[in-house]
Parts: C-alpha cells; structure tokens; sequence
C-alpha cells in the first residue's frame, strides 16, 4: 500500500469509528462499531492497489450513510435500556432510543 | 400427566391438590380459555422503566440502519406509482423496484422475472399453495405438508380441504425432521404440491430441501418451500434445490414490514391461479400497486444479507453456542428441541424441566423472549411444533425460545443466559416435583390422585 493510501484508511477507519459511536441506540452502535473493526481487519492485508481504492470509494460511501443515519437522533425519545455486562442483578442504565 | 388431571378433576376442585403445581393453569373443565395475556400484562413501559433487551428474532427484526437509508428517499421524493407508464414518477419508481427484484433473485440464485413482491410470507404461502392447487385441480387433487408448518401454510391446506382436495400432515420425527422415506411413500399420482418449510420457526431445524427437492422433481410434483426463517441466513439456491416456489418475508431478514416475496419457477413452469384479481401486476398474479418504498427496502435487506451472510453466520453461531453453553453447564435439565446439527444457529428452543415456561418468561420480564411462535403466544396451550416432535407435555410447556441475530450482543447473551440460570433455580427450589425428583421418585411413575 502507497503510502497516502495509507493515511487514507487509517484516516477513514478512524471516521468511521467516531460515527458509528454516535448512533443513539445501543443495538446499532455496538455492531457499527464491531463491523468496522472486523471489516479493516479482515482486509489488512490487501496490497492491490485497485482493491484498495474500491474499498476505500465503499468506505467512504459508508461513512456517509451512517453520518446520515446517525441524524436521527433528533427524532428520538430518551428511555432507558436495561444493559448488563454485570450480574444478573447489577443493571446499568445505558440511555436508548426507539424511533418513532 | 398434566393434561390427565386437567381433563379429569371437576372444576369444583381445580384449586385443590390434584395439580402437582401452583394453579397458575386453569382447568379445561371451566369453558374459559387461559392466555398468557392475562398472565404477562401489556402495558406501555413508564418514562423511568426498563426497555427489556430483544432475544425474539423469529418473531421480527429490527431495520438495519442500511435498509431504512435505501428506503427514505422512495417515502418522500420519489413517490410515483411504479406502474405509471407515463411519466418520470413512475419510471423511476419501477427501475427502484426492478432493482430491488433483481437484488432478491440474486440472494436465492433465481431470476428477476421469477420474484412476486407480495405482503410478506403469509400471502406467498397461500399464493402457492391454494393458487397452485386449484390451478390444477382437474387433475391433481392431492396436497402433502409437514405437521410443523407455519399456521399460515397449515389452515391454508384446510381451505384446500374444505374445497375437496385431499391433504396429508407428515409427521416428523423427534428431532424435527421429516422422514424422506415416508414422504417419498406419500406422493400419490395425483399430488400436485409439497410444502416444506425450510427453517423452523420455533425449533430452528432445517429441512433436507435439497433432498426433497431431487424426490419432488423425479416424481413430477411441484416443492413449495416457507424461506421465511432462512432467507439471508442461510446459503439458498433455488436451482441447486429444483424449488419451484418459495416465499420470502422481508422483516425477518432486517427489512421493513408488511413486504414479502414469492418465488415462481419459470422453467419447467409453474402455474397458479390468483387471489387477488385487479390491475394485473406482478404478471398478473398478484394485482395491487407494489409499494416501492418496501420493495426497494426488501431489495435493500437481501442485498445486505448477501453480503453479511457469512459474517453474521459465524457471529449468531458463536452467541448462540455461548448461550447454550452457559445454560447447560450451570443447570441440569435443560433439553434442547431440535435436531443438534440440522439446524439454524440463531434459533435456540430450550426445555427447562420442572419449570413453567410461563413463570420463567415472567421472571425474566427484562428479556423480550417468547415461548413459542408470536402467532400462537398468546395460549397457554403447548406449541403443536413441541407437540409433533413428540415432546412430553411438561417439557412442551416449560419451553422457551431464544432468537438471536445481526444486531445481538454478548453482553446481552450474557445476562439473559445468567438470569435464566438464576431463575430456573429459583423456581425450581419452590416446586414440588424438583424436591421429589432430587429423593429420587421417578414423577412419570406416580398416580396423581383425585378428590
């Protein structure tokens, strides 16, 4: 990988992190996030350039579907999820949203 | 034993000690039917109440946020009616739609001219199968289905029965399957359809269709398959199967809902007589505006499930085989419906004996968890799927199902799985059968005595 190539992606991942962090409902943000970790992951090793540039375009076509999703926060209504890394009975409030 | 003293004490004494358990459960004796409704209240949940985490896959999924970005723009500009020939609206209404046919016949290797949108998988199934057998009526008079079929499949085949076309209910066997041997026996001259569901809705077995379908096609009878389960789950081509009909829902894949597909096989071709009659869309088998936004989001889901397929497999995989993990190795006594191996990962119907399904889905208020199909949650009465298996009544009735998918995390696996150990343990150490089970009395053994 050249390397603006290079500064390109690790610029994009980091976007699409900060992004996917915003999503208001807890079920979205946390696969948002795993999905682009796991993504670049699996594709760390591509050295063609070509490849590169395609998933680079994806990428960003991506970022801006989330950002847009992500907009919606305004429409949202704050309640509390009931979340739980914890014990059965030590309950986080983790703040959610439903769409209406 | 439960059904047994349920039918034979008088409703005089239906609060006494004939039932081993806590009368939750009313007798049959007294008309009224029991639901879980008057049991678990539905209420709106309080500004400061808990929203219970989602374990109901099987029931619906939530939107994935890519489909709804796909849809927006068909619910707000480009509104024209797909069938108008005249205009720009509507032109560009119909490539949306054609595209997104295009993307739902990809995901199941079929060809665009071969997807019908419908309403979802209840209209496909009764598209196929009563519009499939009055086709060819004439001739063929004979209909075969599985017992565990979605009751959508299931009261369509008695339509059909009450029109005087004869039906057989296989049987399956006490994993889920069905016995290829005895279905391969039923097929008579006159059968013009078999419907077998790919993916079960409560148990998550999965039906050898490739199998089928070689039995089918050999033997001249047309495969209808309910794909609803297993559509973008699963691997599915429509050739490699020889299907010739298959319906397809879209909110159990993270589409929207009140949108669905029909497969129709163009070549050998399969011909069905219409439900609906009207404007004559959908080659004219299923008449009525096709509503873009949900076609495109439909077309949006399975384009997404292609290409997350195999990365949500391996995920569901993994949460599902933590799940059951954890239940098992905490708690003895948990039975598995279903076969082990032929099955979906994301389904997982477990048996807790000695426990009402009914007060551990009470107790665990803070999961959404359902003990059978939505269709049917609403009795008390046993899953017919858990019945046909050929489940013992009092595991039928402490059955619960675990749906898990795309967006499920492992914290909530997690903590369902450990408030469901500490639940079942808790209800256990209150019944009266647990206590006896533990001194060694064999329960099947006792003769519950009456007053």
């Amino acid at each position: 990988m050249s390397a603006p190539a290079r500064s390109q992606v690790i610029s994009l991942y980091k976007l699409l992190l900060t992004e996917s962090k915003k999503f208001p409902s807890y079920n979205y943000r946390n696969y948002a996030v795993r999905r682009v970790r796991d993504a670049f992951r699996a594709n760390r090793t591509i050295g063609d350039p070509t490849t590169v540039e395609r998933l680079i375009t994806e990428g960003q076509q991506t970022l801006a579907l989330i950002q847009r999703q992500v907009t919606h926060t305004h429409l949202d209504i704050e309640q509390r999820l009931l979340m739980t890394d914890l014990g059965p009975f030590d309950i986080y409030y983790y703040s959610t949203s439903v769409w209406q | 034993m439960r059904g047994r003293s349920r039918q034979e004490t008088p409703p005089s004494t239906s609060g006494s000690c004939a039932a081993p358990t806590p009368g939750i459960r009313k007798t049959s004796a007294d008309k009224s039917p029991l639901f879980a409704a008057d049991l678990i209240k539905k209420h709106e949940l309080e500004k400061d109440e808990f929203r219970p985490l989602y374990m109901d896959f099987q029931a619906t999924t939530p939107m994935d946020p890519r489909v709804l970005d796909a849809m927006l723009p068909y619910q707000v500009n480009y509104y024209g009616n797909p069938h108008s020939r005249t205009h720009a609206y509507g032109w560009e209404s119909e490539t949306a739609m054609e595209t997104a046919r295009k993307q739902v016949a990809d995901l199941i290797g079929a060809d665009p001219r071969e997807i019908i949108f419908t309403s979802g998988a209840t209209e496909s199934n009764n598209m196929a199968i009563k519009g499939v057998a009055r086709f060819y009526q004439s001739k063929k008079r004979h209909v075969i289905t599985t017992q565990t079929e979605h009751k959508c499949v299931l009261d369509s085949c008695r339509v059909l029965e009450s029109e005087g076309f004869s039906v057989t209910y296989l049987p399956v066997q006490k994993n889920g399957l069905v016995d290829l041997e005895l279905l391969e026996a039923s097929i008579r001259p006159d059968t013009s359809l078999l419907s077998v569901m790919t993916v079960n809705n409560e148990i998550g077995v999965q039906q050898p269709i490739d199998e089928i379908g070689r039995i089918c096609r050999s033997k001249g009878v047309f495969l209808h398959t309910d794909a609803a389960q297993a559509v973008g789950k699963i691997p599915i081509n429509v050739s490699d199967w020889k299907v010739d009909l298959m319906s397809i829902s879209g909110h159990k894949i993270y589409g929207p809902k009140g949108v669905g597909a029909l497969y129709v096989r163009r070549r050998p071709r399969v011909r069905l007589e219409p439900l609906q009659s009207g404007g004559g869309q959908e080659r004219g088998l299923r008449s009525g505006t096709v509503p873009t936004p949900l076609a495109v989001g439909l077309g949006a889901a399975c384009s997404v499930a292609q290409q997350e397929i195999e990365y949500d497999h391996q995920r569901v995989s993994m949460l599902a085989n933590r799940l059951v993990q954890k239940i098992m190795s905490a708690i003895p006594d948990v039975v598995m419906n279903g076969d082990p191996n032929q099955r979906y990962p994301g389904c997982v119907n477990l048996s807790f004996a000695y426990v009402e399904g009914e007060s551990l889905l009470m107790a665990l208020k803070d999961v959404a968890l359902s003990s059978g199909s939505a269709c049917t949650s609403a009795s008390l009465e046993p899953s017919y799927v858990l019945r046909a298996i050929g489940a013992d009544e009092d595991l039928a009735h402490s059955s619960i199902r675990f749906g898990i998918g795309r967006f499920t995390t492992e914290e909530e696996v997690d903590y369902t799985a450990e408030k469901c150990i500490f639940h079942v343990s808790r209800l256990r150490e209150m019944s009266p059968l647990w206590e006896m089970v533990q001194e060694g009395i064999d329960i099947k053994s006792i003769k519950w005595a009456q007053h």
